[in-house]
């Protein structure tokens, strides 16, 4: 066991999930038989070893940071916010339609408009399973899972039977947006060897410092932490729980909804039809979750991913290695720092607490109702 | 040295949690056929001692005898196989499970692949039989009493072939009547040759119900006593440490004018069945009113609808000359209301919080804690630091989360930071809750100079003690209604227990 202070603890933490998930991955690896340094370090030069990786590397980490953000808005306020895929969906469709369809205004005008609507896009998605549970007590974990199919098809259907046909290239992709409504700027994609980078990751890091500064500075971020913490006393304390679930949904959502613009406005250009959930949706939540649901964790978190995404091709094309066991490997990663907490079971805390009757009697009586349950079923 | 007729010898006991002793060479003996009570604040070591001994919790050193054996009580299991049973503070039952049901769980006679339910009846009743439990097996444990359930707990340990019984603060849930029953069952017990350990808190049982007394402070046996021998206030002192006034100076009330008025109060609970129905008293500044009863009549839906938390169906509450029904909890908390709940950490604190926060957590979203929603957290800590000094809240700083404080400062950072709102009407709803005998008397006190500053208390309590020493006028629930009012220095626990069980008073002052 180890004996370490508790902040200590929870930088630790993660870097020991990390590296035992780089290391079953390399296992993995030898059991087919590809040699893993080869693997890993063309997984490393190719994130990271030039202009262009690098800047790769920070366009798919600018949306993880907005949608983890969003994920842990809702998260602090008690909220399990799975619909982030439809919720940045929404934003990213919405973002496209409103530049394609406005060209002609001024940049200063069409962006900001366009950033703005999208993020309203994915609060009033988050925003119904928000109203929902404060109204009447719904699950959100269903209705925000639900919401996403919702979107999924809701976003197909308005792109191929709404949306004029002057905006699209064919039924399943919008023309490209003209630059008066891109977050692309020319001498930041040039300095990073013409790779997809763009302003968005300047707005991620806004994001981020307003997070922090909205969840510890503000009575809101007070009132929703509380929330999330204790409803109950939060209620005696004369919050609003209807009120802050609300509010959190909304901005989680609109978080959600940012990582949506960057990725149509920043990345892609363009929308085109999607089959399946949004994976920045996904990863954002894994991102939240292994950033430990602050600022900075989710900014390093953000680009971990984003280094095992972008690097995982260069494994694929430098080292050769099938894209299914660098799916496996990325997978085993991950799946080690979302065990997190059994890493953490490696360190003897600091302070054990001195236990009362109620804690100690708890957990024996849990193991006990369940395994009798068991017994019964 | 071997004496067999210890049935459990506890000796040299220690538990080191990382360098903080819970235990520090603790001895404890438990004879064939008696009741030892265990004595102790909280925090003394109590719960822990006696985890150890029922398997939850492993001695960092020290023995355990059972029967002259040495043994290690390595899990619950173990426990329950060397015929060591433990009745929890907090029952543990299944509301829908019948009685019959609860009992057997875990513990299933099976015909094959069925459970022989007429055999365990059987058992059951005769067990129930032999030891005057009288519980039927066939009722659901929501349709039976509290202290029904109680002996479901103790038939559910008997049935388990306990022969040395841990009970953990029993009476806390009972009447006066109930507990002189109870008392009853537990010398029934004795002298059907079990052996029982009684955790309490309160000085009078021990003398009504134990053979001797094991007193442990700080983690140290203090001396074991004959009950006989030893006077209420000498045990008071050697579990403290130091001399406790067991009275409390409560000079006469200074009445003033009429701060809280509720008439014909009706509130519906969450099953939509009135639980209040139609209340009406008065408590004016300077006094202290006492709302005592047995825990599900009326008490949680008083204590929120006064204070916000629960919709009124019917009838009026006016606070200070305002009508305050249906008002929402912050403006009646800014009208000048203070309350103290029942379950602190679930209605007082935000536990993850740290102790700053919770102190302002009455009054963040005004100056100087914040202003245009931004926090001033300079201003809520250095407000943290004058509390804690000024109501003696034990910590190191005021940064800790309040999970880390004991019980009896999580209360002080409640009182310190409803106390401080300086408001008309204090509502405490059992203030003193779990706490050991030094808190109990520090919230007394407060609660007693609040009074003398003139502001009006409503004390609801389960603790008939409490309520009998601090109140000036005290009224019973039950069952939703007000079964009586009396005058502490004219009524008997003989009289508030049959107010409680709701037998009317003749000529009741209250019509």
């Amino acid at each position: 066991m180890l004996k370490v202070k508790p902040k200590t603890k929870k930088i630790l933490v993660p870097i020991i999930s990390i590296l035992a998930g780089f290391i079953v991955g390399a296992l993995i690896m030898l059991v087919w038989s590809y040699n893993p340094i080869e693997a890993y370090s063309s997984m490393f030069t190719s994130a990271l070893g030039n202009m262009n990786g690098i800047g790769e590397t920070i366009r798919e980490a600018t949306p993880l940071i907005f949608t983890a953000i969003g994920f842990a808005i809702a998260s602090n306020a008690g909220f399990f916010n799975i619909g982030l895929p439809g919720q940045a969906q929404a934003g990213w469709l919405t973002s496209i339609w409103v530049v394609l369809a406005n060209q002609n205004l001024p940049k200063i005008v069409l962006l900001p408009l366009a950033i703005i609507a999208g993020v309203i896009a994915g609060a009033f998605v988050a925003g119904i399973a928000g109203w929902l549970r404060a109204q009447f007590g719904t699950n959100e974990v269903i209705t925000t899972i639900m919401l996403n199919y919702i979107v999924l098809y809701s976003c197909q259907y308005l792109m191929q039977q709404v949306m004029s046909q002057k905006l699209r290239i064919d039924t399943d992709t919008t023309k490209t947006i003209a630059p008066n409504g891109s977050l692309r700027i020319e001498w930041l994609s040039s300095m990073f060897g013409d790779s997809r980078i763009n302003a968005g990751i300047f707005l991620a890091l806004i994001g981020a410092f307003l997070y922090w500064y909205l969840m510890k500075k503000t009575t809101t971020g007070f009132e929703i932490r509380s929330v999330g913490a204790n409803p109950y006393a939060s209620r005696y304390a004369g919050m609003s729980t209807k009120k802050n679930i609300l509010y959190s949904m909304i901005l989680s959502g609109g978080f959600a909804g940012f990582g949506g613009v960057v990725q149509g406005l920043g990345t892609y250009q363009n929308y085109f039809t999607q089959t399946t959930s949004l994976d920045i949706g996904w990863d954002g939540l894994s991102v939240a979750l292994l950033g430990g649901g602050t600022a900075i964790g989710i900014l390093l978190a953000a680009f971990l991913f984003s280094i095992l995404k972008i690097g995982g091709l260069g494994m694929q094309t430098i080292a050769g290695i099938p894209y299914e066991i660098v799916s496996i490997v990325i997978a085993a990663i991950i799946f080690f720092v979302a065990i997190q907490y059994v890493i953490g079971l490696l360190f003897k805390n600091n302070k054990e607490k001195v236990p009362n009757s109620e804690a100690e009697t708890g957990p024996a009586t849990v193991s006990k109702t369940t395994t009798s349950e068991g017994g019964q079923g | 040295m071997e004496n067999t007729a210890n049935v459990i010898e506890m000796r040299h006991i220690v538990k080191d949690f990382n360098g903080f002793k819970a235990n520090d060479d603790i001895n404890l003996t438990v004879k064939k056929g008696e009741i030892l009570a265990l004595l102790g604040e909280n925090g003394a070591g109590k719960s822990t001692l006696m985890s150890i001994l029922s398997g939850l919790l492993m001695p960092t050193s020290g023995d355990i005898l059972v029967q002259g054996q040495k043994v290690a009580v390595k899990s619950p299991t173990v426990a329950k196989d060397l015929g060591i049973g433990m009745v929890h503070q907090h029952f543990m039952l299944m509301n829908s499970f019948t009685v019959l049901e609860n009992i057997i769980l875990g513990h299933e006679t099976v015909k094959g692949p069925k459970i022989d339910f007429k055999k365990a009846q059987q058992q059951i009743e005769a067990l129930s039989a032999r030891y005057n439990l009288n519980v039927d097996p066939k009722k659901k444990v929501s349709e039976i009493t509290v202290a029904q359930q109680q002996r479901v707990e103790i038939l559910k340990i008997l049935y388990r072939g306990a022969d040395i019984m841990i009970f953990d603060e029993p009476t806390a849930v009972l009447t006066p009547q109930e507990i002189t029953e109870f008392i009853q069952i537990l010398k029934e017990l004795a002298k059907e040759g079990k052996s029982i350990i009684l955790i309490t808190h309160k000085l009078e049982e021990i003398k009504r119900a134990a053979d001797r007394v094991t007193v442990i402070r700080s983690g140290k046996s203090v001396g074991t006593f004959d009950v006989a021998d030893v006077s209420n206030n000498r045990l008071a002192e050697l579990m403290v440490g130091r001399h406790v006034d067991m009275k409390l100076d409560k000079p006469a009330a200074k009445v003033g004018k009429t701060m809280l008025q509720v008439s014909d109060l009706q509130v519906k609970n969450k099953q939509g069945v009135l639980a209040l129905k139609g209340l009406s008293f008065n408590l004016r500044a300077g006094e202290i009113l006492g709302v005592a009863g047995i825990d599900g009549n009326g008490q949680d839906e008083l204590a929120r609808a006064l204070t916000g938390m629960q919709h009124i169906n019917a009838g009026k509450v006016v606070i200070d000359g305002e009508d305050m029904t249906n008002q929402k909890v912050r403006k009646i908390t800014e009208h000048g209301v203070s309350y103290i709940p029942s379950d602190r950490q679930k209605y007082g604190l935000i536990l993850p919080f740290s102790i700053s926060d919770n102190l302002a957590l009455q009054n963040y979203y005004r100056p100087p804690f914040s202003s245009h929603h931004v926090m001033h957290y300079d201003a809520i800590n250095e407000h943290a630091k004058q509390l804690i000094e000024q109501f003696d809240i034990r910590t190191t700083g005021s940064d800790l989360p309040v999970s880390d404080l004991s019980g009896g400062n999580q209360q002080k950072v409640i009182i310190a930071r409803e106390l401080n709102l300086d408001s008309k009407l204090i509502i405490a709803f059992q203030p003193t809750r779990g706490l050991d005998v030094g808190a109990i008397e520090y919230i007394h006190k407060q609660l007693l100079l609040e009074r003398a500053k003139g502001k009006a208390i409503l004390l609801i309590s389960y603790e008939l003690d409490e309520v009998m020493q601090l109140s000036d006028r005290i009224i019973v629930l039950h069952d939703g209604n007000i079964s009586g009012e009396v005058k502490p220095e004219k009524t008997s626990d003989e009289e508030l227990g049959l107010l409680m069980t709701g037998v009317k008073k003749e000529g009741s002052a209250l019509a």
